[in-house]
């Protein structure tokens, strides 16, 4: 039903998100453009199960074939991607950019369903209006989840080394299929045993105290900043959709409000229908005041929900190495005190403190890039959210006296 | 104009008509009338016929009236005496005169009802509501009085006023409805929001309700209603009891009331009558629509209160472990928005129930008045046929009679024909009753329909008002934010 409404491309469709977000839409990062290298996702489309993003590159850099190119991905493929920079040892030390979340219809999905099994209930304006709302629910989702896609890549294209690792520049430039099937059950089993074993692996490396005080101070920080984050995360979430709700209820009212304007003869009813237009109009701005909320706050707390996570990571991975130097130190020092295999563990001590340094002086540069851009992208969102607030109040406001004006006049 | 002076009842059952045997079965609640009419042929004893009997009799003006015939003209105030000393027909008169003249209304009254205060203990604790009335009126013993009532005289009250005026076709509007459930907490002693808001529900409900039948221009002269206002000491209302033998005759009744509807078919000649029954119809239903779509926004707006104060709290918890300064005092700024948001969200759910929702569930009883107005109307007319059956068989029998035995049966035939002309004088009084309550509805839903219109605009201005005041507050807060989150550097 809806791959007719889509395939127009996304800027023809109804104007569901707020002018701002019209240019780059990385509305969760705050990113310098770097004219070597931009990337975005110029279209998508979305079929039966699943979404069709249009990655698009533009680039001065030499090793691509061209200047302009465009290729389609799936979200497994940017799984793939996001999987193969957690995977490569040489970026233990970066924050590696969230993986963006699988898109979600379903519940869009069943709505529309439950919609149309229920079409022979309700009256013909009651149904129209109701398809209305969840197609611009359907397409605001889905611009949610190009929107998180577009930030991922944008992500990767802005850090200085991950930007040149060589799956990234084939996934933007090979134009075949990547092949990558999603993790069958053996793997999503293994992916479980892995996160149950971090997580433990997790505890121990936390509890042992750095003696630098920088991450010991981040470390303390992460932690409690990711539950309240996630907290917060979860009770915006609520909230909105609470707002949602109540939208749809004066829904229901204008149209109860209409029909009793029509049946009524007396002079009430251009009471009737005249509330029940201003009831039609402020509610279609309490919709757009919660999906704005959605974007600029529940969203923005979401994806540093991620983020927070991502950096708990790094901190891990270089809480990994610190142990495993450690380990190596002793190691040495035994091997030296019986005098056996010294060399060897000599080698295996200074890895170890190289990994260790290199995660250590790489971590510390992204903790505190980590810091700039959640200060920056929480000043933007904050900002848009306050003046988007105020703007629909404003016009919800200007919508009210404009009736009462009217109501009033006429008693 | 004429007061209540001699008024007929003994003092001490003052607002008790009948003999106390029969007293439980006529106060009751919304649908009195039918309750009462079976009651009474039940009883073999028409207490219906014996007032009328008594206007008939007593009345002078009854043959002034009667000599003017049945004219589609005026004519003047009803017979059937609502039960009230014959002074009171003047009154009447000067009543239907004003209204056939469409003056404005001559009515000053403006009645609170506040400060609910709990009196006793456990299971017999009730709450005593102040009544104040302010008014000019010289119906009234001074401008301003006020008393002490508990729940139970409010429906003492609209139990007697709906015996008295129901039957004849007023609009007696209905009285709040009991609550065993709301009631018992607060019996019980819980003090927390919920019996709260059950106390607040009710002392608005009492309030419009008073208000209400006080609008009524025959109403307010009831002698009931003014000594409820005025007097500081009132007979407890018995019968109103859920669970007494009385409330569990009147939910019998009330069933049984169901069934007679649905068997009573009237060939209905005046089709302003029928038009007018559609239209209460689809009145009806889509006000329980838009009251059961508003129940849901209060709902949720409740839930949107409490959903912006976790909210609130959370963004709080998160300004304080965020280490950029700047940053972590903007997020303590938007959860104190947030927070007052919330309190905006409550009043705009309070403003929603209490302006909208209630004003729709008063209306839906009220359309439940008109409804039973309607049926009364066809209650008659369906005695009107009966008497007329009747009529025609015994004229049948006293044609019968004349053709045998002429001689022999004289006894026979006077009893006949005494029997005949009581029929007569009955089938008279039917068609003078049905069309003096077919008058009396019409009147009252003019009015109705005048009041109706001016309530609802008043409640939807009040509405918008209110939503206005919402929508600056929210402009208030969020420009006082706005600054703060531009301040993060």
């Amino acid at each position: 039903m809806f791959s007719t409404l889509l395939q127009e491309g996304l800027d023809d469709g109804p104007d569901f998100l707020s002018e701002e977000d019209r240019g780059p839409r990385a509305v969760n990062v705050d990113l310098q453009t770097d004219a070597t290298l931009q990337v975005d996702i110029s279209d998508a489309l979305s079929e039966r199960d699943k979404v069709k993003f249009t990655v698009h590159t533009k680039s001065t850099l030499p090793n691509f074939k061209q200047n302009e190119f465009s290729v389609v991905r799936q979200h497994e493929e940017f799984i793939w991607l996001h999987d193969s920079f957690v995977e490569n040892e040489d970026y233990a030390g970066y924050i590696i950019p969230p993986a963006p979340p699988r898109p979600d219809f379903d519940a869009s999905r069943e709505k529309l369903q439950k919609l149309g099994e229920g079409e022979g209930s309700m009256t013909k304006e009651e149904f129209t209006k109701m398809k209305q709302e969840l197609e611009a629910e359907y397409l605001a989702i889905f611009k949610k989840t190009v929107a998180m896609h577009e930030v991922f890549l944008c992500r990767v294209a802005a850090h200085p080394v991950l930007k040149k690792d060589l799956n990234f520049h084939v996934f933007l430039e090979y134009n075949q299929d990547l092949s990558v099937r999603g993790k069958n059950k053996k793997e999503k089993l293994e992916d479980f045993f892995k996160n149950v074993v971090k997580s433990a692996d997790g505890v121990l490396v936390a509890g042992v105290k750095d003696v630098d005080d920088f991450f010991e101070h981040e470390k303390t920080f992460l932690l409690e900043y990711h539950n309240r984050v996630k907290d917060a995360s979860l009770k915006s979430d609520k909230m909105i959709r609470s707002h949602k709700n109540a939208a749809d209820d004066i829904n229901r009212i204008s149209s109860s409000l209409y029909t009793l304007g029509t049946q009524d003869s007396t002079d009430v009813c251009k009471f009737f229908l005249k509330v029940s237009e201003l009831l039609e109009k402020t509610r279609k701005i309490e919709a757009r005041v919660a999906a704005d909320e959605d974007l600029k706050l529940a969203d923005l707390l979401k994806y540093y929900l991620r983020e927070s996570q991502a950096a708990k990571d790094l901190l891990y991975r270089r809480g990994r190495a610190l142990v495993d130097y450690e380990n190596a130190n002793k190691a040495l020092d035994k091997a030296r005190s019986k005098n056996k295999d010294v060399l060897q563990a000599e080698t295996g001590q200074q890895l170890c403190c190289h990994k260790f340094e290199k995660i250590s002086e790489s971590a510390k540069q992204e903790l505190v890039d980590f810091k700039t851009r959640r200060v920056a992208a929480f000043r933007k969102n904050l900002v848009e959210l306050a003046e988007l607030e105020l703007k629909h109040a404003k016009g919800h406001l200007q919508l009210l006296q404009s009736c009462l004006g009217i109501l009033k006049g006429d008693t | 104009m004429a007061e209540q002076t001699d008024y007929r009842e003994p003092e001490p059952g003052r607002g008790e008509e009948f003999s106390p045997e029969a007293e439980p079965l006529n106060s009751n609640g919304q649908n009195s009338l039918l309750e009462e009419e079976e009651e009474e042929e039940e009883e073999g004893e028409d207490l219906f016929t014996e007032a009328t009997e008594e206007v008939s009799l007593d009345s002078p003006e009854r043959d002034v009236l009667l000599s003017d015939g049945p004219s589609p003209v005026t004519p003047p105030a009803s017979l059937i005496s609502p039960h009230l000393p014959h002074n009171h027909l003047y009154t009447h008169c000067s009543f239907d005169e004003m209204e056939e003249e469409d003056t404005p209304d001559l009515f000053d009254i403006s009645i609170l009802v506040s400060d609910p205060e709990k009196v006793g203990e456990g299971m017999n604790a009730y709450m005593a509501y102040k009544v104040t009335t302010q008014t000019s009126m010289s119906l009234f013993k001074s401008p301003q009085a006020t008393v002490r009532r508990r729940f139970s005289d409010f429906l003492g009250l609209h139990g007697k006023l709906a015996t008295r005026y129901l039957h004849v076709g007023y609009l007696v509007p209905p009285a709040p409805e009991k609550s065993i459930v709301g009631m018992t907490k607060v019996k019980v002693g819980k003090d927390d929001s919920s019996s709260n808001e059950f106390v607040e529900k009710r002392r608005a409900a009492l309030e419009r309700y008073l208000m209400r039948t006080a609008k009524h221009p025959v109403l307010l002269k009831d002698p009931d209603l003014l000594t409820f206002l005025e007097c500081s000491e009132l007979p407890r209302a018995l019968s109103t009891q859920a669970l007494s033998g009385a409330g569990i005759l009147r939910m019998v009744n009330k069933a049984a009331d169901a069934v007679n509807k649905m068997t009573i078919k009237m060939t209905e000649s005046d089709t302003w009558f029928e038009e007018k029954q559609q239209k209460f119809e689809n009145l009806d239903i889509q006000l329980r629509k838009l009251h059961c779509s508003l129940d849901s926004l209060v709902c949720h707006r409740k839930e949107l209160s409490v959903n912006t104060a976790l909210f609130a709290k959370s963004a709080a918890m998160l300004g304080n472990s965020e280490d950029h300064t700047a940053l972590s005092r903007a997020l303590s700024q938007l959860a104190e928005v947030e927070e007052k948001v919330e309190q905006l969200h409550q009043d705009q759910a309070g403003a929603d129930f209490y302006l909208l929702a209630e004003l729709l569930a008063d209306y839906i009883r009220l359309i439940g008045s008109v409804k039973g107005v309607f049926d009364q109307r066809v209650r008659l007319w369906q005695r009107l046929q009966d008497s007329l059956l009747l009529l025609q068989k015994k004229r049948d029998a006293e044609a019968k009679l004349h053709a045998n035995k002429p001689e022999k049966l004289q006894q026979a035939r006077d009893d006949i024909r005494e029997e005949t002309e009581e029929l007569e004088g009955k089938v008279q009084q039917g068609e003078r009753d049905f069309e003096q309550i077919s008058k009396t509805i019409r009147k009252e839903l003019f009015r109705f329909e005048k009041e109706r219109v001016t309530d609802f605009k008043e409640v939807i201005i009040k509405y918008l008002e209110s939503l206005v005041q919402t929508q600056q507050q929210l402009i208030k807060y969020w420009e006082a934010f706005l600054p703060e989150a531009k301040a993060i550097s």
